[in-house]
């Protein structure tokens, strides 16, 4: 019990007030090859704000936000995350990063060789190595409570449909309490039915965890749900941002076109 | 912009340079904290306990095949007697380990290949790497550690498997007992015979893990990709089993066989 109560004071020390600035992106740049992907793009996210980044696919929506978590390094632009500058972390430092950031995968990213019950255990025992096996099961199954999939704790990934392995993917995200949480398309390849229900459950969850987001998707519905403001991204730039209701009134074509 | 072509050898000498920070990776996570002993368990189950029917029927077939090709050649020298003893050395020094190696790179080494390509393609090693876990730690190490101890394991199974192959051959054609025959087998065996054999097998076992995993791991998005990992380990764990042996032969003919 010792690393994760050390954990949660360094948690604590660290946390900033709400609407502090958790996510700072100043002229951010990256290329692929003689690719320019994110040209330069700057961004404020606040504690507790949920922000959809809406554009159309290939436009780097997902560049970004791996940038933010480490996975890529930029090469240009500054980009802090709690304060601290993400390129110049170490090894150990982007570790204790990672373990306050969710990331949801587009297709939810489960171990396909695990258990439902495994696959959420998993960053419990690795990550925040508990040992008491009480207090796992408790979390375990409070989250999959939470996402209502408690009845799929003994499945394996491939007894699962899309929307489910969505659902277990947010849960085994959320079982760490992550301060920020970052989703990759969270509703692509969803009916709308499931859609509208993964949407309200990011929702949901962001309220009981208290987590700031980030959201990339082109599913207007979801933006609508879940955005408490909008940026608009094409070619590799912020080109607008605002609520919901003032980009849905706004006059540019092309911010138009996603509302139509 | 045309598409910049980068040359065979720079691309050899990126993909060397790419392997020894894998290998580099390899042992600093081994010698770091938090062992899996649970996936590395599971793993020597999955690599040893299910190649060992495969393993097993090819060295006896093996084994079987041998006593019968040698019987005619040793019959016309007079030497017939010559055969446990003939059998046992080359089972023990070559057919054996190489057997084994070749059929596990064929089956584990693309096994591991295409299950983290798979895990690659589906993104299952970004999640473990942006929880905060280490992929290396629980993919990469167990894995390699796994085949490094249960290819030798699968030799020496391989290896009494192929002398009661050629036990079969030779008692379908004469009548020898079996007690004598493994007397012969065994009292032909020195030190010399096993030790290098199984030094070789340790070294086939981490080179059939490690391409396995090297592989896989970097493999590119998109699921030719696996196809590709699990093909590649094969070829390339094959080659190096081969490389290996003529490596260690040298080396042991030189101190052992003067």
């Amino acid at each position: 019990m010792e690393e994760p109560d050390k954990h949660t004071e360094q948690k604590n020390k660290l946390s900033t007030s709400k609407g502090e600035i958790v996510i700072h992106i100043k002229g951010l740049k990256k290329s692929f090859g003689s690719k320019e992907v994110l040209k330069n793009i700057s961004l404020d996210v606040k504690r507790g704000e949920n922000v959809v980044v809406l554009g159309k696919s290939g436009q780097g929506k997902s560049v970004a936000i791996q940038c933010i978590v480490g996975m890529l390094v930029p090469d240009g632009g500054t980009l802090t995350v709690f304060g601290e500058e993400v390129s110049g972390m170490n090894e150990k430092q982007l570790k204790q990063l990672r373990i306050r950031i969710g990331f949801l995968f587009q297709g939810g990213a489960l171990y396909d060789s695990m258990t439902v019950r495994e696959n959420l255990e998993f960053p419990l025992t690795r990550v925040l190595k508990l040992k008491d096996q009480v207090e796992i099961d408790q979390r375990v199954k409070e989250v999959l409570d939470g996402v209502g999939l408690l009845d799929a704790i003994d499945k394996m990934p491939s007894d699962l449909s899309g929307g489910m392995r969505k659902r277990v993917g947010l849960a085994r995200t959320l079982i760490v309490k992550p301060e920020i949480m970052l989703y990759d398309e969270p509703t692509t390849g969803l009916d709308p039915i499931t859609s509208r229900e993964i949407s309200e459950l990011i929702l949901q969850m962001q309220k009981k965890y208290k987590t700031t987001s980030i959201i990339i998707t082109h599913d207007m519905e979801c933006a609508r749900i879940t955005a408490d403001r909008m940026v608009i991204m094409n070619e590799g730039e912020f080109i607008t941002e605002g609520s919901f209701e003032e980009l849905k009134k706004s006059k540019e074509q092309f911010v138009r076109s996603f509302f139509n | 912009m045309a598409e910049q072509v980068i040359p065979g050898w720079k691309k050899w000498l990126e993909g060397s340079g790419d392997q020894v920070i894998f290998l580099k990776g390899f042992f600093r996570n081994v010698f770091r904290g938090g062992f899996e002993w649970s996936e590395f368990v599971r793993q020597c189950y999955e690599i040893g306990y299910k190649s060992f029917m495969l393993v097993g029927t090819t060295a006896f077939i093996m084994g079987l095949v041998l006593a019968l090709q040698l019987r005619p050649t040793l019959i016309n020298f007079g030497a017939l007697s010559m055969l446990p003893k003939t059998l046992a050395v080359s089972i023990v020094r070559e057919i054996g380990p190489i057997i084994t190696a070749i059929i596990c790179a064929g089956k584990i080494s693309s096994g591991i290949g295409a299950e983290l390509g798979s895990m690659k393609v589906t993104e299952q090693i970004d999640a473990m790497e942006v929880s905060g876990a280490n992929p290396v730690q629980y993919l990469v190490v167990t894995r390699i550690l796994a085949t490094t101890f249960m290819v030798p394991i699968l030799t020496l199974l391989g290896d009494v498997l192929g002398l009661i192959g050629g036990f079969l051959a030779i008692n379908i054609t004469s009548n020898v007992s079996s007690l004598l025959y493994f007397h012969k087998c065994i009292a032909s065996l020195d030190f010399t015979d096993f030790l290098p054999a199984f030094i070789k097998t340790i070294f086939f076992g981490f080179i059939i893990g490690f391409i396995g995993c090297y592989k896989g791991y970097n493999s590119n998005r998109g699921t030719e990709s696996v196809g590709l990992a699990a093909n590649s380990a094969v070829v390339t764990a094959s080659l190096w089993i081969f490389v290996i042996d003529a490596i260690v032969v040298q080396i042991s003919s030189l101190l052992f066989y003067k």
